[in-house]
């Protein structure tokens, strides 16, 4: 007997034959009431909250504004060099003179010093970006190695809670769902910011 | 339904770390000993329950979320062949390969046939409870496969030779200056002016770590859930070492239990609210990852998925027993508990501490061989009520308590003394006689309203732990008589 059939043979002796499977009651909140500016209000409360860093801007000032959070995030005289961006991300996004990611080993990635992408849902009461391996969101590497990342979300892409996320994602994509810059909580319980992943975090959020 | 007459096997000894080397009353009154630890978890513990407090209170709806998350994981169990065949179908359409391991021995060398094949003799490694249970690092050792654990509490206790003590936080019963200590003696290229600042501490784990990630060939991990339907596997945590392990290596074998699924990708709306407010108290955690088999050009190009049982299949078999089986490991009950909170996770013997794993770790591997676990509680209820997917832990406490009374040959002076109270207690003459007779307890009490600690033998035994109070002068029943007396 092969393990695969001996473990499958031993949840059939445990089950027994009659096991119906219960109900499931499905009546916690999966839409919201809320208006569009209230969830982006909600947003960026909980992205500050991680201490993440927040810049609303229109949707014609999208350049100038990501520039201002590079400014931020690496100091000013930035060399755009030194970014890379998703390969789908819009050209009128981009820093002039900024790498794209053109598919080169991931450990390569980890030489820039910032990432900027999109992302393919924003959850507000969570404050979570989703991003979905797209041409806008970027391979996972990219938003990982490099230690400062720029996340440019637009107002239609925020919904107020995780279900509703859910709905709007594509399971057999690879995703990540990022809360706040890379945190650990495992000296004495307390938060910390920065470990692993990018150790800042900036959004540019367009309305 | 018993575990025995089923012939199910629970997990082999000798592999893994389920069993302690002693009773829990003897490890803990050592642990008790330990100022420093109880003030460590002291500390640590009444942090997380307030952050979690808060977080929970926030959601209007959580009562809600918590009676799916039951409702969800009890209907997986009751068709749980069914959606590991789906699972099993899902994940090899999407380019995986499912193995199935019987045990923790078998597991073990799946694992390591699967790292030696790839010709790598290190693997980097994510925090997962699957592989401390069946002891995977001391085996791959053994076949010179060094693991490197990422997760930065993992990293302390293996740095530290230490074991872990906490589902969470393997690491919460050292404090910041203990860590830099550790740090300091056993990181090769540490600052030696490393303060104990924890953003210190997490920078030079950081710098410790950051070349293995980028050299590294095969990662290893757990997983929080998998999706049957989609065939999708999630990881959830914070520091990013998961996602640099799942992300960079060509190879990622994941080893899950076989109950960490949900039948459908929806499912996961309800857990992904429950376990980061139950686990760090935080909306969400800051990273989980989810991916479906490979993904050409995004991430690992070769994906091996290891389906473990080693005890959780007996553990199924017990009506009662198996909602053990709905744990997302959140931790929430450890964090709450008097008992845990006092004493720590090593007492317990297992891996999986604390409440939890007082009613978990006995089932896995027969109540037999943790015996003591079981009575490891004040029954007060707490782990219950914090429950994300409200298991009922005292119940089981209570029912696994009577398979191991019911399990003795010999009799104990406590079961003899319960029979004879089970005689009295049938007759009513019997028993107004023995009320009289406890009376004479009055005599030892001189006055006080509990008796003295320092009974002789065997009555000690019961009054070593507990307060025995004085017997009244007049019992409920005699009281009613009298002032009912027509």
């Amino acid at each position: 007997m092969t393990a695969r059939d001996e473990v499958l043979a031993r949840i059939r002796t445990a089950l027994g034959p009659d096991r119906p499977p219960p109900e499931i009651a499905r009546d916690y909140r999966t839409t919201d009431e809320r208006t569009v500016a209230e969830l982006l209000a909600v947003l960026t409360d909980r992205l500050e909250d991680y201490r993440a860093t927040v810049l609303r801007c229109a949707p014609d000032a999208v350049a100038a504004t990501v520039a201002a959070a590079l400014d931020a995030g690496l100091g000013a005289g930035w060399d755009p060099a030194s970014v890379v961006t998703a390969p789908g991300l819009p050209g009128p996004w981009r820093p002039g003179g900024a790498a794209e990611d053109d598919g080169r080993p991931a450990a390569e990635l980890a030489a820039f010093a910032a990432t900027l992408t999109g992302v393919a849902v924003a959850i507000a009461e969570t404050g979570t970006l989703v991003l979905d391996g797209s041409p806008l969101s970027g391979r996972r590497a990219l938003s990982l190695l490099p230690d400062c990342l720029v996340c440019v979300v637009e107002a239609g892409q925020v919904v107020s809670g995780v279900p509703e996320a859910l709905t709007r994602l594509d399971p057999a994509a690879p995703l990540t769902m990022v809360s706040g810059p890379s945190a650990t909580s495992d000296i004495e319980l307390n938060r910390v910011e920065g470990v692993h992943g990018p150790r800042t975090l900036l959004v540019v959020l367009v309305a | 339904m018993s575990h025995v007459f089923l012939g199910i096997p629970t997990a082999p000894r000798g592999v893994g770390h389920l069993r302690g080397d002693r009773p829990f009353p003897e490890a803990a009154r050592e642990a008790l000993r330990d100022g420093q630890l109880r003030a460590n978890l002291g500390h640590a513990t009444s942090t997380i329950r307030a952050k979690r407090a808060a977080v929970v209170g926030e959601l209007p709806d959580w009562e809600q979320l918590r009676a799916a998350g039951r409702a969800i994981k009890a209907a997986t169990m009751a068709r749980l062949d069914e959606h590991l065949l789906e699972l099993e179908a899902r994940v090899t359409e999407r380019g995986g390969t499912v193995h199935w391991a019987r045990d923790a021995a078998e597991a073990n060398a799946i694992v390591t046939r699967l790292v030696r094949d790839t010709g790598a003799d290190e693997v980097v490694k994510v925090k997962s409870m699957a592989t401390q249970e069946i002891g995977l690092n001391e085996a791959l050792e053994a076949a010179g496969i060094h693991a490197w654990e990422t997760d930065l509490a993992e990293l302390i206790v293996q740095l530290g030779e230490d074991r872990p003590s906490h589902i969470l936080v393997p690491a919460i019963h050292k404090n910041r200056a203990e860590i830099r200590e550790i740090f300091l003696r056993t990181m090769p290229d540490v600052d030696p002016h490393l303060t104990d600042e924890p953003r210190q501490l997490a920078m030079a784990a950081r710098a410790h770590l950051r070349e293995r990630f980028l050299r590294a060939k095969v990662a290893i991990s757990g997983a929080n859930f998998a999706v049957a339907e989609t065939g999708t596997l999630a990881v959830v945590e914070s520091e990013g070492n998961g996602r640099m392990c799942l992300t960079l290596p060509q190879t990622l074998i994941t080893v899950m239990g076989i109950e960490k699924l949900v039948p459908t990708w929806r499912d996961l709306e309800v857990f992904l609210q429950l376990l980061p407010r139950s686990s760090t108290g935080e909306r969400m955690n800051p990273y989980t990852s989810l991916w479906t088999g490979v993904t050409d050009g995004d991430g690992p190009s070769e994906f091996h998925l290891v389906l473990l049982d080693n005890g959780r299949t007996a553990t199924l078999a017990d009506e009662v027993g198996r909602e053990v089986l709905h744990c997302i490991r959140c931790s929430a009950c450890l964090n709450v508990c008097p008992v845990y909170e006092r004493t720590g996770g090593h007492a317990y013997g297992s891996v999986y501490p604390g409440p939890i794993g007082a009613v978990l770790s006995p089932q896995l591997t027969g109540v037999e061989d943790n015996a003591s676990l079981p009575y490891a509680s004040s029954l007060c209820g707490a782990c219950y009520d914090v429950c994300p997917v409200a298991i009922d832990i005292p119940s089981i406490l209570v029912h696994l308590r009577a398979e191991h009374v019911e399990a003795q040959t010999r009799l104990t002076p406590e079961a003899v003394a319960f029979k004879a109270l089970a005689k009295a207690m049938s007759n009513s003459r019997l028993w107004r006689t023995a009320q009289k007779a406890t009376r004479l307890g009055r005599l030892l009490a001189r006055g006080r309203p509990i008796l003295p600690a320092t009974l002789p033998p065997p009555a000690s035994q019961w009054t070593f732990s507990r307060d025995l109070p004085t017997p009244p002068k007049e019992t409920f029943s005699e009281a009613w008589a009298r002032e009912h007396r027509r």
